[in-house]
């Protein structure tokens, strides 16, 4: 049976040059970057230094602007609370956005049970965040700002530019989770304005267990992990080499590459909404242009994403439902709760994210599957009876 | 303690929020790049740089000229007077 692998806002594969770059510093090379008086030691150290400036490069940061996390996670963790207690003496209200990822929103929430005020920033129904509410949405009290690059579950790309724009005239630090941006779409992080932005090594075909922060020059920020004097004080803990050698490597491919990648997934994205749009009951979610380049996320009324994830997978078609990490929640994704779709809807999301590996014979065998899918879900749902035109026109997406 | 105001730093190092012994590591990396007689200036909240940074200008033989507390935080001058 065909294999096709669409999730990869989940994880990608690893680049086999990634995993070359990464042997040695599995092997021979174990030394500890710290113990850098001896060879073992001096050749981690030059190592994780390369790898600092490549992840620099692919984001157009200087290299002492970049620190390792141990994920995309760990980086927006970072980030948000090491500013909230940094700033805490110049104001204690933060400004995120709904669509944010769970380890913003919950970095935020508890911030709030800390004393912090955190206005959540609601999205129009692509889910775009508008520059002019974060505007009305900041105080006097306001010391940070953080909107995603793009959400993993619609794809759409937000005005981080604009955003930064409106923050800077009030003096607001911003950051942006780049997680599902960095090594997939250019970002610059001059050209955003951003002061702090997160990513994820296994988002651009590096290894998992590595993310970097970007803090801009001068920024002052409180440690998450203390203990010794790695990433400059910043971030303690003895460094994962392989896998920052591995983001090292991941983000010199994905450099170079990035371009080509764009025009190889545009075209196969693109196909599928075309095609699946043409379905009836079956709702785009997310801005059709401004959209991740491997991106494809519906909404499927009447029936659940998880059924449908599960035939697909029975079919060698593996997807996601929901955000990538949130279709175990059990409930309709918030994501699609704050763009308005309504909850009944918001069930039946499916995103299908495309990569490198994925070819257009793998394309077309989804379009012969998923309407086949979905119409026997349709056969069996409860609510099939009521199955037919959607009443006002699905006014919540995009439609078709 | 010695206290100072106003002094004109040749070069600042802020490394508020880091933790020891990072005061001491920038201290030499800084020293190391300023030309004789010129004046470092160090931020940290770091309290126990109250007794290691006139510590080491005095081991290393550097002046240390004072410091001057500010509202989160310490600011110390260095001169240095080593080649």
């Amino acid at each position: 049976m065909r294999k096709c692998y669409f999730d990869h806002v989940a994880t990608n594969p690893l680049h086999p040059d990634v995993l070359e770059a990464m042997m040695p510093y599995f092997k021979e090379e174990f030394g500890n970057p710290l113990s850098d008086l001896y060879e073992y030691g001096r050749t981690a150290k030059i190592a994780i230094e390369g790898a600092r400036e490549k992840v620099a490069g692919l984001v157009n940061a200087k290299p002492a602007e970049i620190i390792f996390t141990a994920s995309g996670a760990e980086a927006n963790n970072f980030a948000l609370r090491g500013i909230a207690l940094a700033k805490q003496n110049e104001g204690k209200h933060i400004i995120v956005s709904r669509m944010e990822h769970h380890s913003i929103l919950n970095s935020a929430r508890f911030l709030e049970k800390s004393g912090f005020v955190v206005t959540y920033l609601a999205v129009d129904n692509k889910g775009f965040v508008d520059p002019d509410a974060v505007r009305k949405a900041i105080t006097k009290e306001t010391i940070l700002i953080s909107v995603t690059h793009a959400s993993s579950e619609v794809g759409t790309i937000e005005p981080i530019k604009e955003i930064v724009k409106v923050a800077k005239e009030h003096n607001v630090i911003v950051h942006t989770d780049a997680v599902a941006t960095t090594g997939n779409i250019p970002v610059d992080v001059k050209d955003l304005g951003v002061d702090l932005l997160s990513m994820a090594a296994h988002q651009f075909y590096g290894p998992k267990g590595a993310g970097a922060l970007f803090i801009k020059q001068g920024l002052r920020i409180v440690p998450l992990i203390y203990g010794g004097i790695q990433e400059t004080g910043r971030r303690a803990g003895t460094e994962n080499v392989p896998a920052i050698v591995g983001m090292g490597k991941a983000a010199e491919l994905a450099q170079k590459e990035l371009k080509s990648r764009m025009e190889y997934l545009r075209p196969l994205r693109d196909r599928i909404i075309d095609s699946m749009s043409a379905v009836k009951n079956v709702f785009l979610t997310g801005d059709r242009e401004k959209r991740l380049p491997g991106h494809v996320s519906f909404c499927v009324e009447f029936i659940e994403g998880e059924a449908m994830l599960l035939l697909l997978a029975a079919k060698g078609i593996f997807s996601a439902s929901g955000s990538a990490c949130s279709s175990k929640a059990l409930k309709a994704s918030p994501v699609l709760l704050s763009m308005g779709v309504p909850a009944g809807l918001a069930q039946g999301s499916i995103v299908f994210s495309l990569g490198m590996g994925n070819t257009s014979e793998d394309i077309e065998y989804l379009l012969q599957e998923f309407p086949a899918v979905i119409n026997r879900l349709r056969e069996i749902s409860p609510f099939a009876e009521g199955w037919g035109e959607r009443e006002g026109g699905g006014e919540c997406t995009v439609t078709k | 303690m010695k206290f100072i105001e106003n002094v004109k730093p040749d070069v600042t190092t802020d490394i508020v929020y880091m933790m020891c012994p990072m005061h001491l590591l920038k201290l030499q990396e800084q020293i190391k790049e300023l030309e004789q007689g010129q004046i470092l200036e160090i931020m940290t909240d770091y309290d126990g740089a109250l007794e290691d940074i006139p510590a080491w200008c005095e081991k290393t033989g550097n002046e240390f000229l004072g410091m001057e507390e500010s509202e989160n935080f310490y600011k110390f001058y260095i001169k240095k007077l080593t080649r």
